[in-house]
């Protein structure tokens, strides 16, 4: 009796697990016929991990997408761990590419040596997205604000919208009675870093701590994790504003328009990637390596400098010259006007300008192979 | 005075106690006075029925003190405390199951949400079909795979290292040092944050085979870490509850421990064990920390847990909901999000169906 | 536990067959201990040699630049804070849901809300998170906006109430709906295992339902309870993405009702991907101290379960 129970439920489990293993595709999405091939050179073959920062995702999604569809045998993953784990990984010569929120501090190139190569690992933008100031006021859909202004605002500062440094500068939007509730992230992240960072250079006299993933504890507001997880708390709370990535901001928010000069700039992908190329090279690194230095305090017209810079690190050289080759397309493919259109629609990133992603292309380029 | 009255009018059996027809009128009178009390402070349905029960329990209460006595009095009073603890635990519990299943499943009933994957799906997928309105494209195949895989994996682990260990300390043990050394640490490892045992999972394979070694079997080794010390804690206190009658009638009879334990202590267990292993795979089938770090994150199927990274329905909920694949149009990956939530659902309902059908094969016929 | 008073019996007919699957089993079930052991031991050790450095740093070095004691001491009382709301609400709720399944709601029914109630244990914890961040802490925005105004006086019902409701007594309730499945699921599984006799005897002497518990099944399952309650706690206290999600985080404060407050597991959720060099030294010394938080905990709760020891059923 009991050996023939026994074999009835063994035998429900194998046409259960039979019946989940048969079917399942992963052919979702047909690819365009002709899909474009010659952006990534010729084909390449063999399995990329990387792992890094959860913004690029999206963007990531976008070229792995690409790429695959054009190099028929090569496969790319990538686990959105955060920056930090990202570049750690590479560190231990974990994965092949890491993404980063922020380039590799001079001591991790030191430790990267190790897996990489004598040349270290090199840093190189790939991801351009401006940071939104979004809030949520009935019936005014932009303000134009000052560095100043803002950081008072997230320091709790300014506590009402129809304060008169907000009107000062909008007098005809219809400020209403209501208190100002600051919302940051509750987690570590670039967004963060940058936010904080631009605050801390454009509002020097105002903005007292340091740049940091971390926004400061002291502060009132509330908080939430995740880009996601800020926008929904803004728009369920009236009064509320926050920083996030543009991409993330719905119609439903408003957005501030940032003093830069003399003149207010909207959020735009044009005006992000012009504030990218005004920044300089961290000096005192490779030659190959694009670690930027952005200017926040830029005077420029029509440059946003409220942006956020996101790295590919690679590995200056590999052991074996099919991983670099397979790096080098990938990454090329990544920079390429194909890739940078694919993550702007996929991710409403700003693409980086040519200028840029040919210096980008040409530092991807230096990456060698066999040397360790 | 109007007691001793009604008392001789009533037979023996029944003085002192109320007649049934008294819980409807007590109830009905609740209602109606929660009703008229409400409407003084503004009427709502649900601060009625809540009113309206307290009103009925207090007076319940009240009148059995009055005409039953004390102990009738405690004990209605208890009944009203338990079932009203059960109504109180449904609200929140409906009002989950409630949010998963609204948002759930318009994107379950998505054609091929089931039998497709995430590959080749994109930001500009995603912001296509809501702009065209099209039906959302891209699924949690891979997900449910991963989850099936590496669940099971890790209960091929936890089950019979947590079993056995159960059985020493209850069977074998005798109460000695290293069974209070097991015991300790069992009761420590139940306090290893989840992200913990992936980490340590994470640095064990990568000593071992390599840094970067992310497989579903990885996983499935931090989740044993998780799931063992629930296994045997639950299984311990289930093995200890066989009253020690049967034992010794089967040592009596001539058979041997290990055989008794096999044959009468086991099945006599087995209800218990099979809820405490289907509460330790509900512990670990939703972790998503730990899986992100050991088994990486992947959008094709990955049928082998030895070799490549794995999806899995947490890591994909998590993903989905986190970082939408489009950030701009955030709602496919919600609807896909919640989908795989109520999917994963549905496959612990599965599990613990599958774990009643194993007690009740193997246990024996008791008094319930 | 059991010391078994009847010696197994030896030495008969299929003697050598026997003895053979006594050593074989027996040598399995210590094999699967001293493996639970040498796990946790290497485990223990990871986490001591990654936490190490915290410890050697400079204090000005730490997060908030005063030391490794002054970083950790606001996050392990506001995970004791959110672990004691948990269970203060899960632990009487549960065991009355445990109760109302095993001895007082209709046969039929029972079977179906047990089975209810074990489903709930599965709900993966960002759905629990998602739940509580949206629905649970708007909804809770005008009672703690209540409190605050009415109660106001009690130091944990101090105002100004959060104007988005994610507090930590919304990530208390939110962690008390996540561990209360657990502690009905296995006291009910205790209860059903208490002596029918000793329930049928308390019965035909004449003891009301609730006496019958009382003194037949409460004190029986004791143990099992607090086994149970421990469980939960781990879970309370370990869990990191529902409370990452819910809990709007900040400096400790002692108002229940506003914005603040942070519990070890979800400040290493929060800051770990980002982490790097010290900080994620520091964050798995943080873990380190939750270990032996839960340690000292569990230790307490064996304690109490040894002192009742006489009630179990293999003794």
């Amino acid at each position: 009796m009991k050996a023939l129970h026994i074999g009835r439920v063994a035998a429900v489990l194998a046409v259960g697990s039979l019946a989940l293993t048969a079917c399942g595709t992963d052919s979702v999405v047909t690819p365009p016929a002709g899909a474009n091939t010659s952006a990534a050179g010729p084909a390449v073959t063999g399995t990329l991990t990387g792992t890094g920062a959860s913004s690029i995702s999206a963007a990531m999604d976008a070229w792995k997408a690409g790429f695959e569809s054009a190099n028929s045998g090569a496969k790319i993953q990538y686990s959105p761990e955060g920056s930090g784990a990202g570049r750690k990984a590479l560190i231990a010569g974990a994965v092949q590419f890491a993404g980063s929120d922020a380039y590799m501090q001079d001591e991790e190139l030191a430790s990267a040596k190790e897996k990489c190569g004598p040349a270290g690992a090199i840093n190189i933008p790939w991801y351009i997205s401006p940071i939104a100031v979004a809030f949520n006021v009935e019936g005014v859909k932009d303000l134009k604000l000052d560095a100043d202004t803002i950081a008072k605002i997230f320091r709790g500062e300014i506590k009402n919208w129809n304060d008169p440094a907000i009107k000062a500068a909008n007098p005809d939007a219809k400020l209403p009675d209501l208190a100002i509730t600051p919302v940051h992230r509750s987690d570590n992240s670039g967004t963060t870093q940058n936010f904080t960072d631009y605050l801390a250079a454009a509002a020097k006299t105002v903005w007292s701590d340091k740049a940091s993933g971390d926004w400061p504890t002291s502060l009132p507001g509330e908080n939430a994790k995740g880009t996601s997880g800020v926008v929904k708390t803004v728009t369920e709370t009236a009064g509320a504003i926050t920083y996030a990535d543009d991409s993330a901001v719905t119609d439903a928010m408003g957005k501030v328009e940032l003093k830069v000069g003399d003149s207010y700039v909207p959020v735009t992908a044009e005006a992000a990637a012009k504030a990218v190329d005004l920044a300089t090279v961290v000096e005192g690194r490779a030659a190959n390596d694009l670690s930027l230095k952005l200017d926040r305090t830029t005077t420029v017209a029509g440059a946003y400098p409220a942006v956020l810079v996101s790295y590919g690190v690679f590995c200056a050289s590999y052991p074996d010259a099919a991983t670099a080759d397979l790096v080098k397309a990938f990454g090329a493919f990544a920079l390429s006007d194909e890739g940078q259109k694919q993550a702007a629609e996929a991710a409403k990133s700003a693409p980086l300008s040519a200028e840029l992603a040919a210096k980008a292309k040409t530092a991807l380029e230096s990456i060698s192979s066999g040397t360790k | 005075m109007a007691t001793v009255l009604t008392e001789r009018k009533r037979s023996a059996l029944t003085r002192g106690r109320l007649p049934r027809y008294t819980p409807y009128a007590i109830a009905g009178g609740a209602v109606v006075v929660a009703a008229a009390l409400m409407s003084l402070i503004g009427f709502n349905v649900f601060g009625w029925a809540v009113l309206s029960a307290v009103l009925f329990a207090a007076a319940n209460v009240t009148v059995s003190a009055a005409v039953e006595g004390r102990r009738k009095a405690v004990d209605k009073l208890a009944t009203s405390l338990v079932v009203g603890a059960f109504l109180v635990a449904l609200l929140p519990l409906v009002s989950v199951i409630w949010t998963v299943l609204a948002n759930g499943i318009p994107g379950l009933l998505t054609p091929g949400f089931l039998g497709t994957s995430m590959n080749g799906v994109t930001g500009a997928v995603d912001n296509a079909s809501v702009t065209n309105g099209t039906p959302v494209l891209g699924g949690a195949y891979h997900a449910l795979v991963g989850s099936v895989l590496i669940t099971l994996w890790a209960t091929l682990i936890s089950v019979p290292v947590g079993l056995l260990t159960a059985i020493y300390l209850v069977e074998y043990s005798a109460g000695n040092k290293f069974s209070k050394v097991i015991t300790f640490l069992v009761d420590v490892m139940t306090g290893i944050p989840s992200i913990v045992a992936g980490l340590f999972a994470a640095a064990f394979f990568a000593m071992i085979l390599g840094p970067g070694t992310k497989t579903g079997f990885v996983a499935a080794v931090a989740l044993s870490v998780l799931m063992i010390p629930v296994v045997v804690r639950s299984s311990e206190e289930m093995l200890k509850i066989v009253p020690n009658e049967l034992r010794e009638a089967a040592y009596a009879l001539g058979v041997r421990k290990w055989r008794t334990i096999l044959k009468v202590v086991i099945p006599t267990a087995i209800s218990g064990i099979a809820s405490g292993v289907t509460l330790a795979i509900a512990r670990v089938i939703g972790e998503t920390a730990p899986l992100l770090v050991t088994a990486g994150f992947a959008t094709s199927i990955n049928m082998n847990v030895f070799a490549g990274w794995m999806s899995s329905l947490p890591t994909f909920i998590y993903t989905q909901i986190m970082t939408p694949t489009s950030p701009s149009n955030a709602d496919p990956s919600t609807q896909r999000a919640w989908a795989a939530a109520l999917l994963l659902i549905i496959l612990v309902m599965l599990l613990n169906l599958g774990a009643r059908l194993v007690a009740r094969i193997f246990a024996p016929k008791t008094g319930r | 536990m059991s010391t078994t008073k009847l010696a197994p019996p030896k030495g008969t007919g299929q003697a050598g067959k026997g003895r053979i699957g006594d050593k074989v089993f027996s040598g399995a079930a210590l094999g699967a201990g001293a493996l639970i052991v040498a796990v946790l031991f290497a485990v223990a050790l990871f986490l001591v040699v990654q936490a190490l450095p915290t410890f050697s740093a400079a204090p000005a070095d730490i997060t908030g630049g005063e030391g490794f004691l002054a970083y950790i001491f606001p996050i392990v009382v506001g995970t004791l804070i959110a672990a004691t709301i948990a269970l203060l609400i899960a632990t009487p709720i549960g065991v009355a849901v445990a109760l109302f399944i095993s001895h007082y709601a209709p046969r039929n029914l029972a079977k179906g809300l047990g089975y209810l109630v074990d489903l709930l244990a599965a709900i993966p914890s960002v759905v629990y998170g998602a739940w509580g961040a949206s629905f649970l802490a708007s909804s809770l925005k005008d009672p703690y906006a209540w409190l605050a105004e009415h109660l106001g006086w009690i130091p944990i019902f101090a105002g100004p109430a959060s104007g988005t409701g994610k507090t930590i007594l919304t990530a208390g309730i939110v962690l008390a709906v996540m561990v209360l499945p657990i502690i009905a699921s296995l006291t009910r599984e205790i209860f059903l295992q208490a002596p029918m006799l000793h329930q049928e005897a308390a019965l035909a002497l004449g003891a009301t339902r609730w006496e019958m518990i009382r003194m037949a099944v409460l004190p029986f399952a004791r143990g099992g309870i607090i086994s149970a309650v421990m469980l939960g706690l781990g879970r309370a206290l370990g869990e990191t993405m529902a409370v990452a999600l819910v809990l709007s985080s900040g400096p400790l404060i002692a108002s229940l009702i506003r914005s603040g407050n942070q519990t070890i597991a979800a400040e290493i959720a929060l800051d770990f991907p980002e982490a790097f060099g010290l900080r994620m030294h520091e964050l798995i010394a943080a873990g380190l101290v939750l270990f032996l938080i839960t340690l000292a905990v569990n230790m307490v709760a064996r304690w109490i379960i040894n002192r009742h020891k006489e009630f179990s059923g293999a003794n």
